[in-house]
């Protein structure tokens, strides 16, 4: 039997073409990527870093910024949007079955956010190739992967809060506290608790490996020379302990993992409570 | 087609429906009346799967929770409210062919019955429709699909008295095997449509009777 996902991936990737959310979105990074090339970043060499590399772990640093906090806020009202609008009461009267209804919406959301960063990231690596810059390949796959992973571990969070939150405020709220913690449990709160609690160096590094954001900071640097004034505290600790290549597979598979579970979690909810 | 047995519904400690024993049967015309808070849409979302409840309840002999997708395949239903639904008239065509295997022409033909030409609004977002475009659209689609349960929650709301006048008549020659079941406030309207009455209140069943259509207003 159908269960509608395909019909819901497709609706929902064309009412996310249309917003202007997604628009605004793609054209801020395409456009940043531009900004970089046009201010002369990959002829600039700072503290090690140089040509096309530099704007790519430029373009990385902005991304950890931006991407999680767009994933979140942009996500979170789906669901509880939905069963709030009476959307879901319609939409729900059809043959679509619950998981069809909530993994639809969550692939769609993944292609609309990961396709034009990765779009930007290739763009920066074929100008690079046009105008004769040496193109990191190793570093943009592993970019690549990177952005999948943190996009997809943020989505399987917004959806739970999403499936779960009794109004979108709240959803919204929820999402924004989540954030705030991850971003202050990178070096600064890190180091602190390590300090004042006099903690061994292995439970802090334990802590740092927990929060997907720090990951994604470290991982962004881990085909350099660890250097601790460039990498924080943490990432230099974490690079300093655990072998590159491992750490490499985990940052890429701890973040989808943890999306994952968020996401089942998620749509059992919602399969097992009333809808509206 | 839907038996009803000891069901029982309740929000936050409140029992919206209290310990329902009712079966609704093939042919029959239901007008499901009542005021608010009585029952009626949460009844309804029941039958659609849409509310976990206690007691049991089989509708064409399947369980409305477990069993959803291949109930509602055979299920029209109407909304009260016209939901905010973003995507183009074109693309919600679309949808209900994909999910219901139903011709896009049938939906089609029956809003051209309605006074609404949806060649016309193809590319419009339905929540850009006027409220009787939206209302006439989503009669459409439950019809179109031939339904063996039509349930229809105050369709005729936002709707002129030409396009309701059109509407009740769809209705009347609607399939003579289907169940419909018809939530509304304005009894008067649908008297001469219906051949069984069932009230509500407070989440109990006050009134359940068979009526010949023409005399339903004596109720």
């Amino acid at each position: 039997m159908n269960s509608g996902f395909k019909e819901i991936l497709i609706l929902d990737i064309r009412q996310n073409l249309r917003s202007k959310w997604f628009w605004v979105y793609s054209l801020m990074f395409g456009g940043f990527v531009a900004v970089m090339f046009a201010m002369g970043i990959t002829e600039s060499q700072i503290i090690g870093f140089v040509g096309l590399s530099r704007l790519m772990v430029t373009f990385m640093q902005v991304s950890m910024v931006i991407l999680p906090i767009y994933v979140l806020i942009s996500t979170v009202r789906s669901v509880v949007g939905d069963r709030e609008s009476n959307v879901m009461e319609y939409v729900l009267s059809l043959p679509i079955s619950f998981s069809g209804y909530f993994w639809g919406k969550f692939i769609s959301k993944f292609i609309t956010v990961f396709v034009p960063v990765f779009i930007a990231l290739l763009g920066a690596a074929i100008w690079g190739t046009i105008t004769n810059i040496d193109v990191p390949w190793d570093l943009f796959a592993l970019y690549g992967a990177l952005l999948a992973s943190m996009i997809f571990c943020f989505l399987g969070i917004s959806m739970f809060i999403s499936a779960v939150a009794h109004s979108q405020d709240l959803a919204v709220s929820s999402a924004f506290i989540i954030w705030l913690l991850l971003v202050a449990f990178l070096d600064l709160i890190l180091m602190g608790i390590m300090l004042k609690f006099r903690f061994n160096p292995e439970m802090v590094i334990g802590l740092g490996m927990l929060n997907p954001l720090q990951v994604f900071r470290t991982a962004v640097l881990v085909l350099f020379d660890p250097k601790l004034t460039v990498m924080g505290a943490a990432s230099y600790y974490i690079l300093d302990t655990v072998s590159r290549g491992v750490f490499i597979i985990f940052a890429i598979s701890y973040p989808i993992i943890l999306g994952l579970v968020f996401g089942v979690f998620g749509n059992r909810n919602f399969n097992r409570k009333d809808i509206i | 087609m839907i038996k009803i047995n000891g069901l029982s519904k309740t929000f936050k400690k409140q029992e919206v429906i209290k310990n329902l024993t009712i079966n609704f049967n093939e042919g029959e015309k239901i007008a499901l009346i009542g005021q608010n808070g009585a029952g009626k849409t949460t009844l309804i979302r029941c039958i659609l799967g849409q509310y976990i409840f206690e007691g049991k309840m089989e509708v064409l002999d399947m369980n409305p929770r477990k069993d959803r997708g291949s109930i509602l395949q055979d299920v029209g239903f109407v909304p009260q409210t016209p939901p905010p639904l973003k995507m183009t008239v074109g693309e919600l065509l679309k949808f209900f062919n994909k999910l219901t295997n139903t011709p896009e022409k049938e939906f089609i033909n029956l809003a051209h019955s309605m006074g609404l030409t949806i060649e016309d609004n193809l590319s419009k977002p339905f929540f850009k429709l006027s409220g009787g475009m939206k209302q006439k659209l989503l009669i459409a689609f439950a019809l179109g699909r031939q339904p063996k349960i039509l349930l229809l929650d105050e369709p005729s709301a936002n709707l002129d008295p030409q396009a309701r006048e059109i509407l009740f008549d769809l209705l009347q020659n609607f399939r003579k095997d289907s169940l419909m079941i018809l939530s509304s406030h304005r009894m008067n309207e649908i008297k001469s449509l219906v051949n069984r009455v069932v009230e509500m209140d407070l989440g109990n069943i006050v009134v359940d009777k068979t009526v010949i259509p023409e005399i339903v207003s004596s109720i």
